[in-house]
């Protein structure tokens, strides 16, 4: 079996110590960087979503697999910084101001960097204001948003309105999740889309930098 | 009465299929190893971390309906509202399994350990539950000694958040039980820190008034509807939340 096929076989068997040693070896094999990235690791992913969506298999599941995923990008990613070598997007995330829950968002960052999206994570209980100055200071393509109070769900309401105001919801797209949202709330705030799970997320920051090309 | 409730980690150690729940398995797949060995571990560091504490307080009807009202951005017609004002008893409660865990669970995903990560928080938001129960059991118990328990008696715990409860009633829960005295605190969004906690009312009064159709408007925007098995149990012999069928 080549190694690109070993790596994309042991990430979805959440196998890490195997997929880091599998990609030392593709390295030292001359294969490049991206080409481990696409056929390995995101393509396994890629089998790993779908095979989740599918109820093929459980979070664990998806989980172990993310961190296979990790094990290999740690030796991949300072090769992509040196060669200049561009993510396919840059996502920022983070769960609104006023709220402390971090899990469902972490799910969507660590799904979305199996996709092979750059994710800024600016972690729980961001201001409004700091979702747009990392947008604008990375260029990123997307703006995540996680809320699980319907108390904190205005907060996603005015970053929608930051972003209009400042001129940039044409460059910037912007994705809501969390339990208490809803699409019809994304449609009522002017949010760009809205993602009922991480899967779905993924797929949905896929289609919204597809559509923005 | 107001009690602090001291629990011990042991008894809130939840049942494997309500994690599971917490991670959208069912007891009826078949379980790979790898998930039972990612289960034992989060259970095992749930003990080492938890620190499960709880606080009580009875409230008569007329001083919980100023708790409920609250800032006065409850749904028009809410169960709750129907409920308490049947009851024969009524107490508030905080309840708590500490900063610890939820610490350790950061600490987990900033290590890339998302599964184990991912499986203690499902085993910690369990455990909550399970600390709630106890506080709710300690209740029963207080009622059942001095003699306010009969056959017919139902007890249920509600919370502000749920079933048309506004989030924001926990202010005045607040003001009058202070579970800062447990390491409970609110945030002005109204959330609890630690984020491992539980609040609210627990009623005790004639089973059927608990009894309620989830045909409330906000109903449908509700993804568990847990409020169906609760009430089930109350009318099923032998079942946990009928205490009546173990006494």
């Amino acid at each position: 079996m080549d190694l690109l096929k070993e790596i994309f076989e042991h990430l979805q068997h959440g196998d890490d110590e195997k997929v880091t040693a599998l990609t030392k070896n593709a390295l030292e094999e001359k294969i490049s960087p991206k080409e481990i990235l696409d056929k390995g690791l995101i393509a396994g992913m890629n089998i790993i979503g779908e095979k989740y969506k599918a109820h093929e298999i459980f979070l664990p599941d998806v989980l172990l697999a993310a961190k296979a995923m990790h094990a290999g990008m740690d030796l991949l990613k300072p090769l992509f910084i040196q060669e200049g070598i561009p993510t396919i997007g840059k996502v920022i995330i983070g769960s609104v101001h006023g709220d402390l829950h971090d899990i469902g968002k972490n799910l969507v960052g660590i799904m979305l960097k199996g996709a092979g999206f750059e994710v800024i994570d600016l972690g729980n209980n961001v201001p409004p204001e700091k979702f747009i100055e990392t947008a604008q200071q990375v260029n990123a393509a997307v703006i995540g948003m996680s809320a699980l109070l319907t108390t904190t769900m205005p907060v996603m309401k005015r970053v929608v309105d930051l972003l209009k105001e400042k001129g940039l919801s044409a460059r910037i797209k912007i994705i809501i999740g969390g339990a208490p949202v809803s699409e019809e709330f994304a449609q009522e705030i002017g949010a760009d889309a809205y993602g009922y799970d991480s899967v779905n997320a993924v797929e949905t920051v896929k289609k919204l930098i597809r559509e923005d090309r | 009465m107001r009690e602090i409730i001291e629990i011990s980690n042991g008894d809130i150690t939840a049942e494997k299929d309500k994690v599971l729940m917490n991670q959208g398995i069912s007891l009826k797949d078949e379980l790979p190893e790898k998930v039972i060995t990612l289960l034992g571990k989060a259970m095992d560091i749930f003990i080492t971390f938890s620190h499960p504490v709880g606080i009580i307080s009875d409230i008569s009807i007329s001083e919980f309906d100023t708790v409920y009202k609250g800032e006065g951005l409850n749904e028009k017609d809410t169960p709750v509202d129907e409920i308490f004002r049947k009851a024969d008893n009524l107490a508030l409660f905080a309840v708590t399994i500490g900063e610890k865990v939820s610490k350790k669970i950061d600490e987990l995903f900033k290590k890339n350990e998302f599964a184990v990560g991912s499986m203690l928080d499902s085993t910690a938001s369990a455990g909550a539950d399970k600390a709630a129960d106890i506080v709710e059991n300690h209740f029963f118990n207080l009622l059942l000694n001095n003699n306010e328990i009969t056959p017919s008696t139902g007890i249920l715990r509600y919370s502000p958040g749920y079933c048309g409860w506004h989030i924001s009633g926990q202010k005045k829960l607040f003001e009058f039980i202070h579970p800062e005295e447990i390491g409970i605190t609110l945030l002005d969004s109204f959330l609890m820190k630690p984020l491992k906690s539980v609040s609210g009312v627990i009623v005790a009064g004639k089973k059927e008034i608990h009894n309620f159709e989830d045909s409330y408007p906000f109903c449908s925007q509700c993804k568990t509807h847990s409020c169906r098995e609760r009430i089930r149990a109350l009318f099923i012999e032998n079942s946990p939340n009928n205490r009546q069928g173990r006494t």
